[in-house]
């Protein structure tokens, strides 16, 4: 059997792991923003709708923003291919006692993972960033055509209970896929070393903890106290 | 000990193939897994049927020929060994035992257990050569190599190509194969020389023939009796990369 890939395996999978730490990195920055939903300052709501408007409309941002797309199609359309790829390479039959190997739940079912998270995203562009482009509606700040990011959100979070739970669910499912992906990313990129590999792990860990633990803190605090 | 085989039976390459179960009885716990096939092949034989058809040959961990998926484990329920040094103490009097050949689509299934690895063969040949200096006998010191990278280069050398990595693997990548043949040149000096292009070359023979895309999930390493370890992933991958970005070819 052969097979003809138009990229070598390994290139593949250096594409897929740089558009992921890209991505990784841009969730952070989407944690910091979101964060002061939270009542954390006197003044947090105008602190996240100037950062929501800086992102949206300082220039560099923009191209950022191209980038961000960029990375995201580029990095879930390798993953579907690498995935079909291995699929095959795998081939038509399985075996009849299934594997006993103890490879982690995350590092098997990162296409599922993938696929969960893709959905919650789906839903989440179509929810907030169609609103910014007028295919969708939502409340408008104040004598401005730029949506009120900030109300949308706190009133999903307070009165929706069933967003509130997919929203949950969606950021456990990435902690599922990050906690693969951070230490996987390093190693693709050939970055395995006995000093270094130890600490990306943690901070693999870390990260892959603590973002989405970040993320769902907000709903579950105006769950709560909303 | 009694034991219950469910061992897939396949006439030949095209053939569809099935389980069939047979009972073994008095296998001594002493006896490796590959004498217990003998046992039953013999069973077999004096009922004048086909015995099971399985790969073996030095029986002593060294050549790799045998490849069995035991129990959902390649090489069986142990951690690094290989499937002739699986011991029958390992499992217990009463014991059902799954055999089934490699499952992946670059090993197809020659009869029974055997499959066709010829694909790593393939692989190795497409690394080619390594340059050595021809003449007199060259001083046993004139090459310095450390003792770390020596040792290194030793460990991705264990490899016997027996193909538990791939069939380990969920995406039967033979990423951990690769790695090994690429490593042990890469860290010594005399692999220098073809470096760029065996990687390249060895890494394009292998999406060829059809082996998967590594995800990371290290089965390989944890099923390869070997005990190859990942890192040798990372260094193919740092070869591959470096010859891609800075060599002309
Ligand atoms: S028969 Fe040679 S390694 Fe098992």
């Amino acid at each position: 059997m052969s097979n003809t890939k138009a990229l070598s395996s390994i290139t593949q999978k250096v594409i897929m792991s740089l558009m992921g730490i890209f991505l990784i990195m841009f969730l952070l920055v989407h944690l910091g923003i979101n964060l002061f939903l939270l009542p954390l300052t006197e003044n947090h709501r105008e602190i996240f709708l100037a950062s929501a408007e800086f992102m949206s409309t300082f220039p560099p941002m923009k191209i950022m923003e191209i980038g961000l797309f960029g990375g995201f199609i580029i990095h879930i359309l390798y993953g579907v291919i690498v995935q079909l790829q291995n699929w095959k390479s795998r081939g038509s039959k399985s075996y009849a006692v299934a594997s006993k190997t103890k490879a982690t739940l995350a590092s098997k079912t990162m296409i599922y993972s993938g696929i969960l998270v893709f959905m919650f995203l789906a839903m989440h562009i179509y929810q907030f960033y169609f609103v910014k482009l007028g295919l969708n509606t939502g409340p408008m700040l104040e004598g401005t055509h730029h949506p009120d990011f900030y109300k949308m959100a706190i009133d999903l979070f307070t009165n929706d209970a069933i967003f509130s739970t997919i929203y949950i669910l969606s950021f456990v499912v990435l902690y599922l896929h990050l906690s693969h992906a951070f230490q996987s990313a390093f190693q693709t990129l050939g970055w395995n070393h006995p000093k270094y590999t130890p600490i990306v792990k943690a901070l693999g860990e870390i990260y892959a903890i603590v973002v989405p633990l970040g993320f769902i803190s907000i709903p579950i605090y105006y769950m709560i106290w909303g | 000990m009694d034991l219950k085989l469910k061992i897939w039976r396949q006439e030949n390459a095209q053939a569809k193939g099935e389980f069939k179960t047979y009972n073994v009885a008095g296998v001594s716990s002493d006896s490796s897994f590959l004498e217990m096939l003998d046992v039953l092949n013999e069973s077999i034989v004096d009922k004048v049927e086909t015995p099971v058809c399985f790969d073996h040959d030095c029986r002593e961990g060294i050549c790799g020929m045998c490849s069995l998926y035991i129990n959902g484990r390649p090489h069986g329920p142990d951690d690094a060994i290989t499937t002739c040094q699986l011991h029958m103490r390992k499992f217990k009097d009463g014991d059902t035992i799954t055999i089934e050949p490699w499952r992946a689509s670059p090993f197809p299934v020659i009869k029974d257990l055997v499959v066709d690895r010829t694909a790593l063969d393939s692989i190795i040949q497409s690394g080619g050569y390594t340059s050595a200096k021809t003449g007199g006998v060259p001083d046993a010191n004139a090459t310095l190599i450390d003792k770390y990278s020596s040792d290194l280069a030793m460990d991705a050398a264990s490899c016997i190509g027996c193909g538990a990595c791939v069939a380990a693997c969920k995406n039967a990548s033979a990423m951990l194969f690769v790695a090994a043949k690429v490593s042990q040149f890469a860290l010594l000096p005399q692999g220098q020389v073809e470096k760029t292009k065996r990687v390249q070359d060895m890494v394009a023979r292998m999406d060829e023939l059809g082996f998967g895309n590594c995800t990371n999930t290290y089965a390989c390493e944890m099923e390869c009796p070997k005990e190859i370890s990942v890192t040798n992933i990372a260094r193919m991958n740092r070869e591959f990369l470096s010859s891609k970005v800075c060599s002309e070819q």
